[in-house]
């Protein structure tokens, strides 16, 4: 007989636990000695205040009803609680506010093949310092966190939410053609990309700027080859990337201007880690300028979350390559 | 990059479709400067390593490249889009390999026929996804059947009422006294890449972008 589980959800044994702790143990301790203090906040919450946060609840997968008829949410990631705790608990704390959690979140399975219903996070906020300088020090905390995982080859991504939103604001693209663009542009699915922004009737040259914007990722040699996005947002990756490069975490960084946020909460650069030994991406985050203002505390700021699950998978497929 | 994208040592893993699109996929590496005489003289091998290419049924393709076994991959139309939620990038319309899926009926029978007296109608198909969502999004009531392997049998013993299948020349439906009812989508080979060999090999996959002549 046989008791099930839900798909995507997962027992852990000694065996993998002892791993996943000592990975657990490094990431905290190296996001510790960075000056980041951990919070805990609950599993579920409101979903109305999930929602100020962002209209879709940040993609909250799981819903019930409290003992008065009030719904809640089961966390999808812990940035939205956090903001909410730097508005309220937080609210007399100066600024700049240096967070870190070690957390499971909970999105739906859109397939029902096994993929993670329940993920656990470990990840930094830092509210209260501008773009650049809050983005070197979060993605710097993120690599030495990678390395204390015990990865060799970790790369990051980094691009900019604002790119692709501000050269659509300009196309003036009709909100139901603009949504099927950036559904293209998410996707990366160039050949529909191509029919949709003919089909929207947008004009060269912003066409074949948004065109060739998936294409351009690499080294900072694709910022002058990017001939059309706002100079702004150009700058400020470059701004960005050189002061990570003069961190001595150039190589590690790799420049992606098709990174596409269009929905959710993120206002500047975004970040994205990967690792050559597996094809998926082992966690993520950006700039969220305007969410703490959202509960009432206007701050910059931004964090980011790595999958310690997948950290895990990723050390054990580069230990099969050394 | 003046290396060769494809194959060792530091190009790219294709993962390549047998079937259908096979011969016109090993074509096309060929034209691009491949040498996929292995691959073709030899029908049970599946691995090739000495140029960069694993062989597989077009439909596991996107499994292999969304995993990050093969970096790129090249399959149908039909197969992406029955599989939506595979985080896979399409890169570019290769072009051949073109067909249409169609809904077809035995002559002299319509698709609107049970749908009028029964209120749906039953469908046989190996895109069950496709063809839900075809029905659904014309706002018929559709039971649909998921067979593996000849199609067009199934209305034809009464298991079912139409099918929707692929068609290149019309010819296995009209052998088998079925008519074309509805075109769903029309399909074509493609190139699609794993996100993150996407970046990470960024200069292999638009040099092999490049020498196929760019999105299409």
């Amino acid at each position: 007989m046989t008791h099930p589980i839900p798909p995507g959800t997962r027992d852990v044994l000694p065996a993998e636990m002892r791993e996943l702790r000592e990975i657990e143990r490094a990431v905290q301790s190296s996001f510790d000695a960075a000056g980041y203090g951990e919070v805990l906040t609950p599993t579920m919450e409101y979903e109305d205040v999930l929602r100020r946060g962002d209209d879709r609840a940040a993609g909250a997968g799981y819903r019930l009803f409290d003992e008065q008829g009030h719904v809640l949410a089961l966390r999808s990631d812990m940035t939205i609680p956090l903001a909410r705790v730097a508005a309220t608990r937080l609210a007399e704390v100066e600024p700049p506010l240096r967070l870190r959690y070690l957390a499971p979140a909970y999105r739906a399975v859109m397939r029902g093949t096994g993929e993670p219903r329940e993920f656990l996070q470990a990840g930094v906020e830092l509210m209260g310092v501008e773009s650049p300088a809050g983005d070197s020090e979060v993605l710097r905390c993120a690599l030495d966190a990678l390395d204390a995982a015990g990865l060799r080859r970790h790369r990051l991504g980094l691009g900019d939410a604002g790119i692709a939103t501000a050269l659509l604001d300009e196309t003036g693209a009709e909100p139901a053609a603009r949504a099927a663009i950036v559904d293209a542009l998410r996707r990366r699915d160039l050949p529909a990309l191509e029919v949709r922004l003919d089909r929207a009737g947008i004009a060269s040259p912003a066409r074949e700027v948004l065109a060739r914007l998936p294409l351009l990722r690499g080294g900072p040699e694709i910022l002058d080859r990017a001939d059309g996005p706002s100079p702004e947002a150009l700058e400020r990756l470059r701004g960005l990337y050189e002061m990570l490069h003069e961190a001595g975490a150039g190589e590690r960084v790799l420049l992606d201007l098709g990174i596409v946020h269009e929905l959710g909460y993120y206002t500047g650069p975004v970040f994205e880690v990967y690792d050559p030994a597996v094809g998926f991406p082992l966690g993520g985050g950006g700039r969220y300028d305007g969410l703490l203002g959202r509960f009432g505390r206007p701050l910059p700021a931004c964090g980011i979350a790595l999958d310690v699950h997948r950290l895990h998978l990723a050390r054990a497929a580069e230990e099969k390559l050394r | 990059m003046s290396r060769f994208p494809i194959g060792p040592p530091e190009g790219l893993t294709v993962a390549v479709p047998r079937g259908a699109l096979f011969a016109d996929t090993l074509d096309l590496l060929d034209g691009l400067g491949a040498d996929t005489a292995a691959v073709r003289s030899d029908g049970r091998r599946l691995i090739f390593d000495e140029c960069g290419i694993v062989t597989m049924r077009p439909s596991d393709v996107p499994t292999y490249v969304e995993q990050g076994a093969a970096d790129v991959g090249i399959t149908g139309k039909d197969v992406l889009l029955e599989q939506p939620w595979r985080d896979v990038y399409e890169l570019a319309d290769l072009a051949y390999g073109a067909c249409r899926m169609v809904v077809a009926t035995p002559e002299g029978r319509e698709v609107a026929e049970p749908l009028e007296r029964l209120g749906r109608v039953r469908i046989a198909t190996k895109y069950p996804r496709i063809a839900a969502r075809h029905f659904s999004e014309t706002g018929r009531h559709a039971e649909i059947v998921e067979v593996k392997g000849s199609v067009e049998i199934a209305p034809l013993t009464g298991l079912v009422d139409a099918i929707v299948d692929l068609t290149a020349t019309g010819r296995t439906l009209a052998e088998n006294g079925l008519v074309e009812r509805e075109e769903v989508l029309r399909s074509s080979a493609r190139l699609i890449a794993n996100p993150v060999a996407h970046r990470l090999r960024a200069a292999a996959v638009d040099a092999l972008l490049m020498r196929i002549g760019g999105p299409r």
